[in-house]
């Protein structure tokens, strides 16, 4: 009986800790407009000059070019949210604020959680966005389509965070940074198949795009938003979230292992 | 019951903590402590520095103890190791009751910290930084608020609570971080260099905040400092820490009286020999000396300020000067070295760091 009553004040105790920390990301999302203007104008430039320049109808897909990216463009800015919002646990140790949460009595797992649901909060904002102006270009959704989209964003938001995070979490410098755009955010991005067709891709391309979990995310928004798709929406979701796990756990265990000062 | 080392077995004490350890030769050695924090055979190894080397320590309840050394002396490493954000290489410490290697999670939950550059988010006000920890150390719902406003106001911050710290000055965030330190009401806290950066009157005002919190809040306070004139007025006891060691440890002006008391110099008015069989009877007088044929006299004896003008009812004097020593002097006659003398280095870096915050 004491052991339940204890049992229920522990988890309260963490969710109490887990809100507290994701409301502090979100505020500071919230009022960092800069970056939050910033990472919405990139996709949605890329939504415009690339959609419009490439104009035409596309001959393997048979839907306007713009659209046909449109569900890319969404997974971009979910790709680049993410991973940055997860290396930015550099910034939080270089500053300190980490030290000062890891010296209360909050386990790693839970600062770790309470990150991933900023990141995803975080993505979830800028594909509303996203999908606002999509409606405004003729992007039809429907309920459905609108919860499955939710769905997608969440995973590959929460698998990316934890890679960010992970990664963040052994690099000391904010010169690493420069490293994880160059190596970890641009090539997730174009393996995913964001910008192109799945088709008659050449050996090699399959090969690192089946890798790519973005991909996986990429054709299941496809697959939702403009109704064409590679595979079934439960198989890239189930990929996703085979990924999402495998990202998680690493994640969880490098903000483990990471030292304290 | 005295915080000595006790060999052999003692009957149980419920309200002392005890600390067990197996000596070199075998015996258990039985440690009673009544004190707060107990460090033993603490050390620190970075590759092939030794931050900390053999520490031992105890630290009493509801005291004021302060960490004085130069930098790089190891104050910031022990501290840091008795939070549990950093693993000893060898030794341990308990805190408040709780082995800070084997039971880090209640150390944490106990103690509040200060560190040597501000952690707030400067994104954040100050009450949200605030609220944020109380949700972090679990402070009731009930009690949160009313605890939030008595740190706020014991720091004098409850006007200024409302704004983003990015818009607070150095002096206002160090505070900020003291009332975080608070927010759980911790029985122990550390402020590791809590008016480093500091101007000359912030400082002052900083003092205050500090002297009022021991008087408001029941708490033992470890405060780690290189100003000698900042430990001597604020702590009831004073370790000088040198290249990880303590190399003296007692109350402050303990510590000046080992240097032989305050020296008073007397010009007499005669100059023939005075009588100062009288000055013989006083505890404070320590010695007597010099009673030369130029007229001088020179003692050496406790809080000259205090006794000066009893001495001067015995001792017709033209002139009177003394001198009373200071910690630099212990500090130098300890180590061999000024305080002031170290290399700046890192103190000057870690100063631009928060100026640049
Ligand atoms: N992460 C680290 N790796 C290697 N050496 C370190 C590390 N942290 C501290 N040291 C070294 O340990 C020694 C003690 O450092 P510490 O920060 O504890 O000094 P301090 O007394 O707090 O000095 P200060 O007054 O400058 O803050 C120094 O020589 C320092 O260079
Ligand atoms: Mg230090």
């Amino acid at each position: 009986m004491l052991n339940k009553v204890v049992d229920t004040m522990i988890i309260e105790a963490n969710l109490g800790r887990l809100y507290a920390l994701w409301l502090r990301e979100f505020k500071v999302f919230l009022r960092e407009r800069s970056r939050l203007i910033a990472s919405t104008f990139t996709p949605v430039l890329w939504l415009f000059v690339i959609g419009s320049g490439f104009g035409s109808t596309h001959p393997s897909t048979g839907v306007d070019y713009q659209k046909f990216i449109f569900p890319g463009i969404v997974s971009m800015s979910v790709i680049f949210s993410s991973v940055f919002f997860g290396s930015y646990i550099i910034w939080d140790r270089k500053f300190d604020f980490l030290k000062s949460v890891m010296v209360a009595p909050v386990s790693r797992d839970t600062v770790f959680i309470g990150k991933t649901l900023g990141g995803m909060t975080t993505s979830l904002v800028q594909a509303a966005i996203l999908l606002a102006i999509g409606m405004a270009i003729g992007i039809n959704l429907n309920v459905l389509s609108l919860i499955q989209t939710i769905a997608v964003v969440l995973l590959l938001s929460f698998a990316l965070t934890s890679v960010g995070l992970a990664i963040g979490s052994y690099i000391e410098s904010l010169e690493g940074f420069q490293l994880i755009i160059s190596f970890v955010v641009f090539p997730l991005f174009f393996l995913s198949a964001a910008l192109f067709p799945l088709k008659n891709l050449p050996g090699w391309l399959f090969f690192l795009t089946a890798i790519d979990p973005a991909t996986y995310a990429v054709d299941a928004l496809r697959n939702a938003i403009i109704g064409t798709s590679i595979h079934s929406f439960a198989l890239d979701v189930g990929v996703l979230a085979a990924f999402t796990i495998a990202f998680a756990i690493f994640g969880s265990y490098s903000f483990r292992r990471m030292k304290a000062v | 019951m005295s915080n000595g080392y006790f060999v052999g077995w003692r009957t149980f004490q419920i309200d002392y903590f005890y600390f067990f350890k197996i000596s070199r030769h075998n015996t258990l050695i039985y440690i009673s402590i009544d004190c707060l924090i107990a460090i033993r055979d603490l050390v620190k190894r970075y590759d092939n520095l030794t931050a900390v080397d053999r520490l031992n320590l105890d630290i009493h309840e509801n005291e004021v103890f302060g960490l004085l050394g130069s930098n790089g002396a190891g104050k910031t490493t022990t501290i840091h190791m008795l939070a549990t954000l950093l693993k000893p290489t060898s030794g341990t410490a308990t805190v408040n009751g709780f082995d800070i290697v084997t039971q880090s999670a209640k150390v944490r939950g106990s103690v509040g910290i200060v560190f040597q550059a501000p952690s707030s988010d400067d994104m954040l006000t100050g009450y949200e930084n605030l609220k944020l920890h109380s949700w972090l150390y679990s402070v009731p719902r009930q009690v949160r608020e009313k605890r939030i406003a008595e740190v706020l106001d014991l720091v004098g911050l409850t006007e200024r609570k409302s704004d983003q710290v990015k818009k607070y000055s150095g002096g206002m965030r160090r505070r900020l971080e003291i009332a975080r330190g608070l927010i759980h009401k911790p029985k122990v806290i550390f402020l590791d260099e809590p008016t480093l950066g500091l101007d000359p009157s912030s400082r002052e005002s900083m003092w205050k905040y500090i002297e009022r919190l021991v008087k408001e809040e029941k708490i033992t306070i470890i405060l780690t400092t290189h100003y000698m004139e900042e430990a001597d007025m604020l702590c009831d006891r004073i370790g000088i820490i040198d290249r990880g060691k303590i190399i003296a440890l007692d109350t402050p002006s303990k510590l000046k009286g080992m240097m032989g008391g305050d020296i008073v110099k007397l010009k007499l008015v005669e100059k023939k020999r005075p009588n100062t069989d009288m000055l013989k009877n006083f505890s404070f007088v320590h010695k007597i000396e010099n009673i030369s044929d130029d007229g001088l006299l020179v003692l050496s004896v406790d809080n000259a300020s205090r006794n000066l003008p009893i001495i001067l009812k015995y001792i017709d004097a033209e002139s009177v000067e003394y001198t009373i020593p200071t910690l630099n002097d212990v500090f130098l006659r300890s180590t061999g070295r000024n305080i002031k003398e170290e290399a700046e280095g890192g103190f000057m870096e870690k100063y631009a760091r928060y100026e640049q915050k």
